[in-house]
């Protein structure tokens, strides 16, 4: 029997699977299809103070072993969310939930972490200060260290839950930027967001997405989250959701070696409705195989 | 929704970059036509989402027309090939609301969901009158099934080779009693058709580039008069008021 529990700054979650934001909505799609309860936890669709409407049609993109996105955080604004999803998401799932915040100005990330101190369900707080997609959209905050040590402190000063930030690939080093959250009092880290990408429509001459740029998902950015989590928990010593391409239970295993705690799954999710159940699944035979019988033994073995 | 594997049956050229398949499967999940299946290729990274012409409770058949490398895979899909599919996707036409003289305007690949939607129809004792449009008579596909079912059928090519000259409007503006619409293809097609002033009111299939077509991404989101819409999941059929241009 293996123990495929693990511990997220002080949460405890069955397994270390959790649907990553933006693909796993507030969890009604996916409830409709299988138990979600089988989920470590999930991450909910990223939410803004403000309902946002996001970009312009088309938004997606493909390419070799992955796909671009620039939804552009379309969400109902947490106000809706607290009203609407949160009593929806105690019906379909009784696990801890991660609610993934973003903002356009610390006020707005401030406010937003505020009005969830009270939601009981939610047991961490995702800050995203990575969005590719949207102008100013956190993304500034991500690049830079002091901004990044700027927005975890305002919101560790309203908030008793356990914070991670959500990082950016999208720089020089992102251990500098991981390394001045947790100085400024982060609980964890969670990397990566997407890497920004662009297709050109060879008929058109135009980019295919209407934003221009999209978010780069899937198995392809896989070695690039493996490579960053690697770099980041040596970096830091708070706990790491490591994320990116993550497909198969392998995949996951192989996260956990490089220093993830937990590891959230994505793009995969879109491709199959059952990618996370199938992970979970899978777990315990591919502890078996790597011969661990408690699966938390695997978060940064590969650096002993 | 269900995900199931398919296995192809049979293909069947019908214009240059027209194609017929028949895969035999699970088609329990799907509830009404103008829903669509959700199809996995090997070496491609997002499934494609096709339409469904027609079905029956062991085999689905659609109309795919080759627009890129996936669907070039997908047809080249010899029998026996099983292929991973989300079946049962959409909301699908509402026959249940229509005048008594619905028309069902179809262009190019459009065309593909109104033949299953007409069969149910007639089945139904409904008497729709069909009008399909295309750019040349060598684009025309699916002539000879469209005739069977024994509808009035319309036809039009923007070059005249065949039938009315002109647009699929053109042919039913000459038809001033159909009054409710069932429509399919191209966006400046369904704008043309939204504009006929015979319309009382309609249901219109859009297509968009999708990430999982089952609701979770919002990568197909397009606004609304009823607020922001998944073509996927609250779509791919609007009913005429609902539509912002």
């Amino acid at each position: 029997m293996v123990n495929l529990s693990v511990n997220l700054a002080g949460v405890e979650l069955k397994n270390p699977i959790v649907p990553a934001s933006g693909t796993f909505g507030y969890g009604r799609e996916y409830a409709e299809l299988y138990d979600i309860n089988v989920l470590g936890s999930f991450s909910w669709k990223g939410t803004t103070r403000d309902p946002r409407l996001g970009n312009p049609q088309p938004r997606i993109a493909e390419m070799p072993s992955g796909m671009l996105n620039a939804v552009g955080l379309q969400n109902p604004g947490i106000d809706a969310v607290i009203a609407n999803e949160v009593p929806n998401i105690a019906k379909i799932f009784s696990g801890p939930v991660i609610a993934n915040i973003g903002g356009f100005s610390i006020e707005e990330y401030v406010e937003n972490c505020r009005k969830l101190e009270d939601v009981e369900q939610v047991k961490i707080l995702e800050v995203n200060i990575s969005c590719p997609n949207v102008h100013a959209g956190g993304k500034n905050f991500g690049c830079d260290p002091c901004a990044a040590a700027e927005i975890t402190k305002a919101v560790k000063a309203v908030t008793s839950k356990p914070v991670f930030m959500k990082l950016t690939p999208n720089v020089t080093d992102i251990a500098e930027i991981a390394r001045a959250c947790e100085d400024a009092g982060a609980d964890g880290i969670c990397l990566i967001n997407t890497l920004l990408g662009m297709r050109i429509n060879l008929n058109t001459r135009k980019p295919i997405i209407a934003n221009r740029t999209g978010g780069v998902s899937g198995p392809a950015v896989f070695p690039v989250a493996v490579r960053m989590v690697w770099d980041v928990y040596e970096a830091v010593n708070i706990p790491i959701i490591g994320c990116g391409g993550v497909s198969t239970a392998e995949d996951a295993a192989e996260m956990m070696l490089a220093g993830a705690t937990a590891v959230e799954v994505g793009a995969a999710n879109l491709k199959d409705p059952y990618a996370c159940k199938t992970i979970v699944e899978n777990l315990p035979a591919v502890c078996e195989r790597l011969g661990v019988s408690n699966i938390a033994e695997l978060t940064g073995a590969a650096h002993r | 929704m269900k995900k199931s594997l398919f296995t192809v049956e049979h293909t069947r050229q019908l214009t240059a970059d027209t194609y017929e398949m028949i895969l035999s499967g699970d088609t329990s999940a799907i509830t009404a036509p103008g829903q669509f299946v959700n199809l996995d290729l090997p070496g491609h990274f997002l499934r494609r989402p096709i339409s469904i012409c027609n079905w029956t409770d062991e085999a689905l058949m659609l109309l795919v027309k080759v627009v890129g490398e996936g669907t070039k895979d997908l047809v080249r899909s010899v029998p026996g090939t099983e292929l991973d599919v989300l079946s049962g996707l959409g909301n699908g036409f509402d026959i249940s609301k229509s005048g008594a003289h619905p028309v069902l305007a179809g262009g190019g690949i459009g065309i593909a969901p109104l033949y299953g939607l007409a069969q149910r129809m007639l089945e139904a004792g409904m008497e729709p009158t069909i009008a399909l449009g295309f750019r040349t008579a060598r684009d025309v596909y699916y002539l000879d099934e469209f005739v069977k079912l024994g509808c009035r059928l319309l036809i039009a090519t923007e070059d005249g080779s065949m039938g009315t000259k002109g647009f699929v409007t053109d042919c039913i503006k000459a038809v001033p009693e159909c009054d409710y619409v069932f429509t399919c293809g191209p966006l400046p097609m369904l704008k043309a058709v939204h504009s006929l002033p015979q319309l009382k009111d309609g249901q219109f299939s859009f297509e968009a580039r999708m990430g999982c077509g089952f609701g979770a991404c919002m990568g197909c989101t397009i606004p609304t008069t009823d607020g922001y819409k998944r073509v996927c999941k609250d779509g791919p059929i609007l009913f005429k008021e609902e539509i912002v241009w």
